[in-house]
């Protein structure tokens, strides 16, 4: 597609670079005692992490709607795996 | 593009069931990704088994997770970081018809993956000298009586199966990749690639990245919560 400009090499490095930081932030952050919000930390900056790779590197921005959707419906499908699992796991919890 | 100029080059690039080179790159790009559905789906199951049995047996998974080691594993996520970047310089480069910086970044990737694999089997050696590998040979000390940390060894044993089970296919997909990285480096060298003409390089990078999050997400949840 020609229509968008297209990334330069120094973008790339400027990506590389936050996710050399937020690799580092994450392992430091692992030495801390926070509770449960080390898992929630962890989680958040992975997510954070994953969301730079697949829109910059894997240039998710730049895609034609069908293919967007295409990548909706995994999250979408992933959503339904977990939630619905933790839905029937958490019942069975409280009937404990 | 100007018309003229992509036909004498893609003529023969372009296979007679698609209307232009755009929409032959739309085409793979789309089943790329399609692909990449299923394989979040593949690997969505094994995160959803880890999620179960982590909610039921908490401690023993912060007992395993203290056996893993935080060094090798953010050393491993920034290899796999820097791989990525090489790759995405390989499309790049690629896509500009630049055959020998190409060949210079598919040839860092495939090297900074082979060196994840090789940590990655240090810290299996680690774990097999050290008896974390389930089976018979599994052997993990039971905590003290009031200790602050309870939990059954049986349970570790569970936490190291999905460790070796998830970590295991994400480096399968690993040697998959650099498989194809290989390929794509013979390929270019026949100069199969052109402004034109790259899709197999930008789908492979897509496939790389893919993996790359997967790491991403499987360093937190199974290094990094070591937490009661």
């Amino acid at each position: 597609m020609s229509e968008h400009a297209q990334p330069t090499v120094k973008s790339f490095f400027g990506i590389w670079l936050a996710l050399l930081v937020l690799t580092a932030i994450t392992t430091a952050a692992s030495f801390l005692e926070l509770g449960p919000f080390n898992a929630i930390v962890a989680l958040f900056i992975a997510t954070c992490k994953a969301s730079l790779v697949v829109l910059f590197f894997m240039e998710a921005r730049h895609l034609p709607k069908i293919t967007k959707v295409v990548i909706i419906t995994a999250l979408f499908f992933l959503g339904i795996l977990l939630t619905l699992t933790m839905t029937d796991f958490m019942t069975r919890l409280l009937g404990r | 593009m100007p018309a003229s100029h992509t036909a004498e080059h893609a003529s023969h690039d372009l296979r007679h069931h698609f209307a232009d080179m755009e929409q032959q790159k739309e085409t793979a790009t789309l089943g790329m990704w399609l692909f990449l559905v299923t394989e979040v789906m593949f690997f969505g199951g094994m995160f959803c088994a880890y999620l179960l049995y982590r909610l039921d047996y908490y401690t023993a998974w912060v007992a395993g997770s203290e056996r893993m080691n935080i060094y090798l594993g953010t050393t491993n996520t920034a290899v796999l970081i820097c791989s990525s970047l090489t790759m995405v310089l390989a499309v790049h480069f690629a896509k500009l018809g630049n055959r020998k910086a190409t060949a210079i970044f598919l040839i860092l990737t495939i090297v900074l993956g082979l060196g994840f694999l090789g940590i990655k089997a240090v810290e299996y050696h680690e774990h097999w000298v050290n008896h974390e590998v389930p089976g018979p040979n599994f052997h993990f000390e039971a905590p003290k009586p009031g200790a602050s940390l309870q939990y059954s060894p049986k349970n570790v044993e569970i936490f190291f199966s999905l460790y070796f089970a998830m970590t295991g296919l994400h480096a399968i997909h690993m040697i998959i990749g650099v498989g194809l990285l290989t390929w794509l480096l013979v390929r270019n060298a026949r100069g199969d690639f052109s402004p034109y003409y790259n899709s197999p390089v930008e789908m492979t990078g897509l496939y790389w990245h893919f993996v790359d999050v997967v790491w991403i997400y499987l360093f937190p949840l199974l290094y990094l919560i070591r937490h009661k």
